[in-house]
């Protein structure tokens, strides 16, 4: 093992994988088990050489959440009654509604939270899954990068549906105002649930094979 | 030991206290020891799960409108949900920003504590600390606050809003548990608890 070895991350052939090797690796804990072992001796995670399922989970939850999300943006996603007055916002609506009021920057923060970051997640999922595929191979530290990115910020996209709890929960002012979360609510909750378990399911190690591929 | 990333294949060494050895081929961070790591870990464990309790029942947000005072503490937000269709949004918020980390807590307590005070692992460490590692994600505490923000925003024009000691809680909460995963080196956790067990 190097040791903050950074000249030599760019050199991405000549290198000894586990399953060239004739070994398995843990993606949990890392040891090295030999290429038949089913379950990890040190951490108890079951051992796979390469996930042959993995590509087909990573696009049925990406479908279910692109579904999900759908509804998420045509249907409200917040019910507000003030003084009698009933108003129905959408992600986008309430985005708008920040942005006249002239809060630019929370009005970003839900944007990009609600908006930019799932269709974004969809876009890069979908371009790992087809790149993995693809003879020719590209910068493996790039989409290497990307999945990391992906699979960090995903979960950041739960921003507006707290929002919307905690104002239901707190404008329960019977006269002035009450807010009640609309169907968006749980099918935003869904989607971004549903891409978080697609991203979960990408082994990234098929970045990686790509690159044994043309050399053996 | 295989790189859990891209499986390049390394040879374990004694990586130096306070420095980090990354895969050569794909630049993942693999260990990254540190000076009493697993005391500092446990310590913040257990103190996220102490604030935990704080946090939920403790006033969060006070809104004054027409001379009327409303409180409201996390507790009350999970159970807006609780009617009717909305009943699976409550069920997912409170398991999103209470019931995970709090499980994610006394599961790393379980696994590491016996070690921390010199003992040997707990019967069913190996499994406890796997969980906490598979819940990582879905524990959304540090989100919940940036929502508040946001909410607070968006009330702000309706009614007077002031923060309740619930919220430094929860702010007290999000911080003790970066420090705690940034201490976190889990290849080396998962080796020290295989050394242990051994013994």
């Amino acid at each position: 093992m190097q040791v903050d070895d950074l000249e030599n991350v760019g050199r991405t052939h000549e290198v000894l994988t586990a399953r060239r090797a004739g070994l398995v690796g843990c993606t949990v804990c890392g040891r090295v088990h030999p290429g038949q072992t089913q379950v990890c001796a040190r951490c108890g995670a079951p051992l796979r050489l390469r996930d042959q399922q993995s590509l087909q989970r990573v696009w049925a939850w990406l479908v279910a959440g692109i579904i999900a999300y759908i509804p998420a943006n045509t249907y409200p996603m917040l019910l507000t009654s003030t003084l009698g007055k009933k108003t129905e916002s959408t992600i986008l609506g309430g985005v708008w509604d920040l942005f006249e009021h002239g809060s630019y920057g929370i009005a970003l923060i839900v944007f990009v939270a609600s908006i930019v970051i799932p269709i974004g997640k969809f876009l890069s999922i979908a371009y790992l899954a087809i790149s993995v595929k693809s003879p020719e191979v590209i910068r493996g530290h790039g989409r290497q990068r990307l999945y990391e990115v992906v699979e960090f910020i995903g979960r950041w996209s739960m921003i507006d549906v707290f929002v919307v709890a905690i104002l239901s929960a707190l404008v329960q002012l019977n006269f002035v105002a009450t807010v009640n979360p609309g169907i968006a609510a749980v099918s935003f909750a869904l989607s971004v649930a549903f891409t978080m378990l697609s991203a979960q399911s990408f082994d990234p190690r098929m970045i990686w094979d790509a690159y044994e591929a043309d050399d053996t | 030991m295989a790189c859990p990333r891209c499986d390049a294949l390394h040879r374990i060494t004694d990586v130096p206290v306070g420095s980090r050895a990354r895969c050569h081929r794909c630049g993942t961070v693999l260990m990254a020891p540190r000076e009493g790591a697993l005391t500092q870990i446990v310590m913040l464990a257990a103190t996220a799960f102490v604030l935990m309790f704080a946090a939920v029942f403790f006033p969060f947000l006070e809104l004054e409108a027409g001379g009327r005072i409303q409180r409201s503490s996390v507790f009350d937000a999970v159970m807006a949900f609780s009617e009717g269709l909305m009943l699976p949004l409550s069920v997912a918020v409170a398991g999103l920003i209470v019931v995970l980390p709090l499980l994610r807590f006394s599961a790393i307590l379980y696994a590491l504590a016996p070690m921390a005070i010199g003992w040997a692992p707990a019967r069913y460490a190996t499994q406890a600390f796997r969980i906490a590692e598979a819940m990582k994600p879905w524990a959304m505490a540090e989100i919940f606050i940036v929502g508040v923000a946001v909410a607070l925003v968006k009330v702000a024009g309706l009614a007077q809003v002031s923060l309740g000691p619930a919220f430094w809680a929860f702010v007290a909460l999000v911080l003790v548990t970066v420090l705690k995963d940034n201490f976190m080196c889990r290849l080396t956790i998962w080796k020290t608890l295989e050394e242990r067990t051994r013994s």
